[in-house]
């Protein structure tokens, strides 16, 4: 791929008419396990736009991860997405999109492949581990390249060895031939950022890319991913536990728990005005800097429960400092608007 | 990996020495040594046997110097390529051992091939089907393999050949091969004769690899480098084959080294059953009528196939797998 192609692909992802790139309506992702279904996503609603990051934002077990690979349609067994819509805004020639279902394409086949990887990329939580051990980077970084287009052995070298080098890993053209093992983490999810972008997607969705990695090695991928991000006008949703990545990194946030988005407001207004007792208990519980010593870090009560002991009416309702006896445990709250592109899903707001 | 093949090679020719000594030892555990056997089974005939004549046929046979000068005495022998003298046959070891050597190794083979063409297939499909229909009846047929001995399923086999086919599946070669020297038509013959000796001796083999394929490819399904590959787009056949497959083979790899002496040594009732000219029922004899170095060859022959057949699979595994080359 040379420089001027990337830059045509670059004009065109920032074509937006105010339609969403992607839209996720009523999301259900249920897991049939043995002892019973888990409801890891249960009718999870946001958008991503052309060019923005969406923040997913949530403890661990809300169904973040589970909600990004039900776009993909790779959740995992026995997981299975029984209800919703992702409608994907394809692009069929420059300025022309076609919106479709992604729910509705055979996982398997050809359409959704061809998305999958090529339009829509995915990068991943432990990047040591999510590279195949016995194959080369360059095997595996060419295989993605060649999957989404029609280049030679040697083309697709080159374009590796480009984006290797584009994403800061020294001597790539030595690397390319290396096994992961001798890649630090952070090298290697450098790489892993290469192969997720080297097929030109309009949205990489990012599950906790930094999580596994030191703090330094932390504010040098996110940097990257920004960098990046402002090259190729991407669409980014990026998924997090960690409210301070989001600040940094995040247009948009939509704070999930327990398979549903609670509230999603843009990132200044949820640091600044947070609607949602569980917003708001999140935020209180961020180490401050200017804590006293030995004083007991602010955290929320309880744990999350069990999916399948899912709480009747708001399922945050037994952790909430707000609760409202009679309402929160008796009815579900439905994410309604609280403030101007502010939404949240609590009986605390009018219309919820 | 020059460094590991060298280092590889010297545990081996480690590992051949001490087998040959184990073996020698193993051949002397039993009380008394082949004139003993010899003299017994002449008494039960009713022929006297002097004390003079004992010592004079220990004497002939070397059996009265110490073990370790006898065991010196032997090693110097196998260094020329002199595997001594069969006391029970009466001709040189090497004789006796040749053919049946061949014939074992080919049967040995096959049956190796045979297990791997089956059970990795099998292990495959039934691991990325978990709990399908398909799944529970290769792990049935695969417990039923694992649990029936060999000479029933050996006797079974022979039965019905014979009762359907008419086919004589004892021994290796049809009459009219037996004795002959080697041309197409014994090849023919011989690989005909193989099939039900290969299938009696892969099933279990065969029935444990296809559990230990499935385990394997279990374990590497749920890795984080299968939803990397699914999420690049590729097919599912494609990426399971390429990324999880190539991962779970490792073991599979090593196993078939453990699996081929025990299919030369473990064979001996089945050969005995099928009436096949291995080495197995040679093996046998010798160690019944003490017959010490035609016993000590075959030993060591197996001890020296195994250490070999770990060797190649050290090899391929470090082929396959660069973090095996790593240590």
């Amino acid at each position: 791929m040379s420089q001027s192609t990337r830059s045509e692909a670059v004009a065109s992802h920032k074509i937006d008419n105010g339609a969403p790139l992607l839209e996720v309506k009523n999301l259900h992702t249920h897991f049939f396990t043995g002892e019973g279904v888990v409801l890891a996503v249960d009718g999870a609603n946001f958008e991503v736009h052309a060019g923005k990051t969406l923040g997913l934002v949530g403890e661990s077990g809300c169904g973040k991860s589970v909600a990004a690979k039900s776009i993909l349609q790779i959740v995992d067994k026995p997981g299975r997405v029984v209800d919703g819509e992702i409608i994907y805004s394809s692009q069929v020639s420059a300025g022309q999109e076609v919106r479709r279902d992604l729910l509705r394409l055979d996982a398997g086949g050809a359409e959704m492949r061809a998305i999958r990887g090529g339009e829509i990329s995915m990068i991943f939580q432990e990047p040591m581990s999510s590279f195949s051990p016995v194959h080369t980077v360059g095997n595996q970084l060419t295989e993605a390249i060649q999957l989404h287009t029609e280049m030679s052995d040697k083309e697709a070298n080159e374009t590796a060895i480009q984006w290797l080098s584009h994403v800061g890993i020294p001597n790539p053209t030595q690397r390319l031939n290396e096994f992961p093992y001798r890649l630090s983490g952070g090298q290697c999810q450098r790489a892993m950022i290469a192969m997720a972008l080297s097929t030109n997607p309009r949205i990489l969705i990012a599950d906790e890319p930094t999580t596994a990695l030191d703090v330094t090695t932390q504010a040098q991928i996110l940097n990257l991913l920004q960098r990046l991000q402002a090259e190729t006008g991407m669409a980014m949703i990026f998924i997090t536990h960690d409210l301070g990545v989001i600040a940094e990194v995040a247009d948009e946030v939509a704070v999930m728990y327990l398979g549903r988005i609670v509230e999603k407001a843009p990132v200044k207004e949820i640091f600044r005005n947070p609607k949602h007792p569980y917003t708001k208990a999140l935020l209180t519980s961020i180490p401050r800097i200017d804590a006293q010593p030995r004083e007991r870090l602010p955290s929320i009560k309880g744990s999350i429960p069990h999916p399948q002991n899912r709480p009747s009416g708001c399922p945050f309702h037994p952790r909430c400092p707000a609760f409202i006896a009679g309402t929160c445990d008796v009815k579900e709250p439905q994410l309604a608007a609280v403030g101007e592109n502010h939404q949240a899903s609590c009986f605390l707001y009018p219309g919820c | 990996m020059l460094g590991y093949l060298i280092r590889r090679i010297t545990y081996g020719i480690v590992t051949i020495f001490a087998v040959s000594v184990l073996s020698f030892l193993i051949i002397q555990l039993p009380p008394g040594d082949y004139v003993t056997s010899y003299i017994a089974a002449l008494e039960a005939q009713g022929d006297d046997v002097s004390a003079e004549e004992a010592e004079t046929l220990r004497a002939y046979f070397g059996l009265g110097q110490p073990p370790y000068v006898q065991y010196g005495k032997w090693m110097y022998q196998i260094a020329q390529g002199n595997l001594g003298l069969s006391f029970q046959y009466r001709v040189p070891v090497t004789e006796v051992i040749g053919e049946r050597m061949l014939l074992t190794i080919i049967l040995a083979l096959g049956s190796v091939v045979f297990v791997w063409i089956t059970a990795i297939p099998i292990g495959i499909f039934s691991a990325v089907r978990q709990y399908s229909i398909q799944d529970y009846i290769a792990t049935t047929l695969g417990f039923i393999g694992l649990a029936v001995p060999d000479f029933l399923l050996a006797l079974v086999m022979m039965y019905l050949a014979w009762d359907w086919w008419g086919f004589s599946i004892g021994g290796l070669f049809s009459q009219e091969y037996a004795a002959a020297p080697w041309s197409l038509g014994r090849v023919v013959d011989l690989l005909q004769h193989m099939i039900i000796p290969i299938i009696v001796l892969g099933t279990a083999g065969t029935a444990s690899l296809i559990r230990i394929t499935r385990a394997n490819l279990l374990d590497e399904l749920r890795k984080p480098y299968v939803v990397t590959a699914r999420a690049k787009g590729m097919t599912e056949w494609q990426l399971i084959l390429k990324y999880p497959v190539r991962l779970a083979l490792n073991p599979v790899i090593s196993l078939t080294a453990y699996i081929f002496p025990f299919l030369v040594s473990g064979s001996i009732i089945v050969s005995v059953v099928l009436s096949l000219p291995t080495l197995g029922p040679v093996l046998l004899r010798s160690l019944l009528s003490q017959d010490m170095f035609l016993a000590g060859a075959i030993i060591l022959l197996i001890g020296v196939m195994t250490v070999v057949g770990t060797l190649l699979s050290d090899i391929l595994l470090g082929l396959v797998d660069p973090r095996v080359r790593l240590e």
